[in-house]
């Protein structure tokens, strides 16, 4: 088991023949992802990477089954993308795209729900389990296949946590990036949910980071719904209030918001959490 | 993106959200000038930054005594005004706003901002006007009403609750009804993150009246807010933070002596964190991004180093994609071509960090190698100590 996605995952790609979406493609496609097909408008009817190109994700509905898409549409169309997906009612929409508009991504989020669609990112790495599907830009090697879920809204100090579970000898059932904007498609509360309803998945490691109060609705969450020990990080406790730290979403205001807070609202609820960036695969393996 | 309260008021304006008369003034001749434009008794006269706290910080006087005027203009241009919001350099007064005055009978605050956690669109209201908002939500929560909206479209009641909350007369609540569904409009039609007016007052003939104006854009939305971005004022942002962005750097600078380059956001918060624990000080954020190359390495170097505070240095990359030995060769050069002087601890990580840590150690450029992030740390923090 896993979640989300496995190597019966039939995915496209959509912004197929740009030059990310081609290089990451090509990797998934090397790592045994079951990339069917993909979506550039105008370029329907041609192959990409001995793939079929479409120009709509309408258009490529009526002749695949599809179970998820990746987009990589600069952030000025990605609204259009993302939509056409939910039009299409594609189950899984991963949007690794950074700088969509906030007021976008809320109309969006509100679409994907009406039509029961689950949107991961956008401003992420996407997913993968490893060994199986890999669906975003991360490096597939540095995973091996496990029982830790890796539920984070960065990047490379996912790729952290996921080397340290690797290195611990533990692995990893899955590992989402949630991402790092202030509306994400998916949040920690919903992938936590699929990691304690996975048979494989025995402990749970989450990395937060400044900005929001997501954390703090997970610690909630996690007091009264999981049963799986998790182990949680929080990063920027160095950050200066007021700023932004690169994410869209990663920025203290009004006092709200610190790392500080998330850490005593977590520890409040029983999580066991780590001040180091360095000990998170230590801290899980005391725990499973 | 943040713009000027000037600004933020002649947007009220265009929709229609009453605002005092005011003009604006680059010399001391034209604030004088455009004083006498406004009224011929009383005059309020605010420098205009990018940072609030202007009135405690004497940014902003009130007077009928135009000599007075005269001096504020004189104190304020050309000059930097420090604030509570500001660093102790402050920030820089180009521009000046002449306004009549406003008899203020009551105080409100107004605002909206995105709320993440209900993901759409809180406006709020308070009758503790012209405070700290955040203070009053600390102390007085039960003085703060909000309306969550999830879309543009408002209800012919939606802004009731604010308006009882404001304990507004049936005429006044008219006119709020008006002022809160412009806002909202305002809010979706430009891309907005946050709009306060701190204070909405009632003046003396009982009308509401916006009498400052906070506005913040969405970043992201720029590229389709063309006016919107013509409205910036650069000399209000920090010169280095600036520059980063212009080589697509995300640059923070702090208080510390270790400078950082990471690659990503949450991995560079990380290496901050981690300097800390090991007992350092970092001396900046910066997340050079996705490709790690030379150029905008060598950038990078030069940003940190501009910071004479800055004694050594730490690169933390996670070479994912890229293979590490390629980012070493681009860390080495540019060490090299850029002059750094300082110890530069670096920490790759991924395929063929071996060969790059190897290739690291070999320079005789004052480069040293770590394996991992908390041994990279504790080096950092060692060198400076």
């Amino acid at each position: 088991m896993s979640i989300l996605v496995n190597k019966d995952t039939k995915v496209i790609c959509q912004g197929f023949t740009g030059s990310q979406a081609t290089l990451h493609c090509s990797q998934a496609i090397e790592y045994g992802t079951s990339i069917i097909g993909g979506v550039t408008p105008g370029k329907g009817g041609e192959s990409h990477l001995d793939l079929p190109v479409f120009n709509s994700t309408k258009e490529a509905q009526q002749e695949l089954e599809i179970d998820a898409t990746i987009i990589f549409v600069p952030a000025k169309f990605c609204k259009d993308s993302v939509q056409e997906a939910i039009d299409a009612e594609i189950p899984l929409i991963i949007c690794i795209t950074e700088g969509i508009p906030t007021l976008d991504m809320m109309k969006l989020k509100q679409n994907a729900d009406s039509a029961g669609c689950r949107i991961i990112g956008p401003n992420c790495p996407g997913v993968i389990t490893p060994d199986q599907c890999k669906l975003g830009i991360m490096p597939g090697y540095i995973h091996k296949p496990g029982k830790i879920g890796i539920v984070s809204r960065s990047g490379t100090l996912t790729y952290e946590a996921v080397d340290q579970t690797t290195q611990a000898g533990l692995g990893q059932s899955s590992c989402v990036g949630i991402g790092g904007d202030p509306i994400p498609g998916s949040s920690f509360i919903d992938i936590l949910q699929l990691f304690e309803e996975d048979s494989e998945t025995e402990g749970i490691v989450m990395v937060g980071e400044i900005g929001g109060t997501a954390e703090e609705e997970a610690a909630e969450f996690i007091q009264s719904n999981v049963s799986k020990p998790v182990v949680a990080y929080i990063a920027g406790v160095s950050a200066p209030p007021g700023k932004r730290m690169g994410h869209a979403g990663a920025i203290i205001a009004g006092g709200k918001g610190t790392a500080e807070d998330k850490f005593l609202a977590l520890e409040k609820a029983g999580v066991h959490t780590t001040r180091s960036p360095a000990k998170i695969g230590e801290e899980i393996s005391k725990l499973v | 993106m943040n713009i000027h309260e000037y600004q933020s008021k002649q947007i009220f304006k265009e929709y229609g959200l009453p605002v005092p008369n005011f003009l604006t003034a680059n010399t001391t001749e034209e604030v004088l000038a455009s004083a006498k434009e406004i009224s011929d008794t009383n005059w309020v006269v605010k420098a205009q930054v990018h940072a609030g706290g202007r009135g405690k910080a004497g940014g902003v006087k009130v007077t009928d005594n135009l000599k007075e005027v005269e001096e504020f203009a004189d104190k304020w241009i050309n000059n930097k005004l420090v604030t509570y919001q500001t660093d102790d350099q402050g920030q820089p007064v180009s521009c000046i706003l002449v306004e009549e005055c406003t008899e203020i009978k009551k105080e409100f605050y107004l605002g909206a901002v995105i709320d993440r956690s209900t993901r759409s669109l809180a406006v709020m209201a308070s009758p503790e006007g012209g405070m700290d908002i955040e203070k009053v939500a600390e102390d007085h929560p039960e003085k703060i009403f909000k309306v969550f909206l999830k879309s543009p479209s408002v209800g012919n009641e939606d802004h009731l609750p604010l308006a009882e909350g404001l304990e507004l007369s049936e005429e006044q609540t008219k006119e709020f009804k008006d002022i809160f569904r412009n806002l909202v409009k305002l809010f979706f039609e430009k891309d907005l993150s946050l709009v306060e007016i701190n204070p909405l007052v009632l003046n003396g003939s009982d009308n509401l009246v916006c009498l400052d104006g906070k506005i913040n854009i969405d970043s992201n939305a720029l590229f389709r807010q063309d006016e919107i971005l013509e409205l910036r004022d650069i000399s209000q942002e920090e010169e280095k933070e600036l520059r980063a962005s212009e080589w697509d750097l995300n640059y923070v600078s702090l208080e510390g002596n270790i400078g950082c380059l990471v690659n990503g956001a949450g991995l560079a918060m990380a290496t901050m964190d981690i300097i800390k624990l090991a007992g350092g000080e970092p001396a900046n954020f910066l997340d050079v991004g996705g490709a790690v190359d030379e150029k905008r390495v060598a950038e990078a170097f030069k940003i940190i180093l501009e910071d004479e505070n800055v004694k050594a240095i730490l690169v933390n990359i996670f070479g994912g994609i890229v293979r590490c030995d390629v980012v070493a060769d681009g860390i080495i050069s540019a060490v090299e071509g850029v002059g750094v002087d300082v110890p530069v601890v670096v920490r790759l990580k991924g395929n063929n960090s071996e060969i790059a840590k190897e290739m690291l150690g070999k320079t005789n450029l004052n480069i040293i190698a770590a394996s991992e992030l908390s041994e990279a740390a504790e080096r950092a923090a060692e060198i400076v100590k």
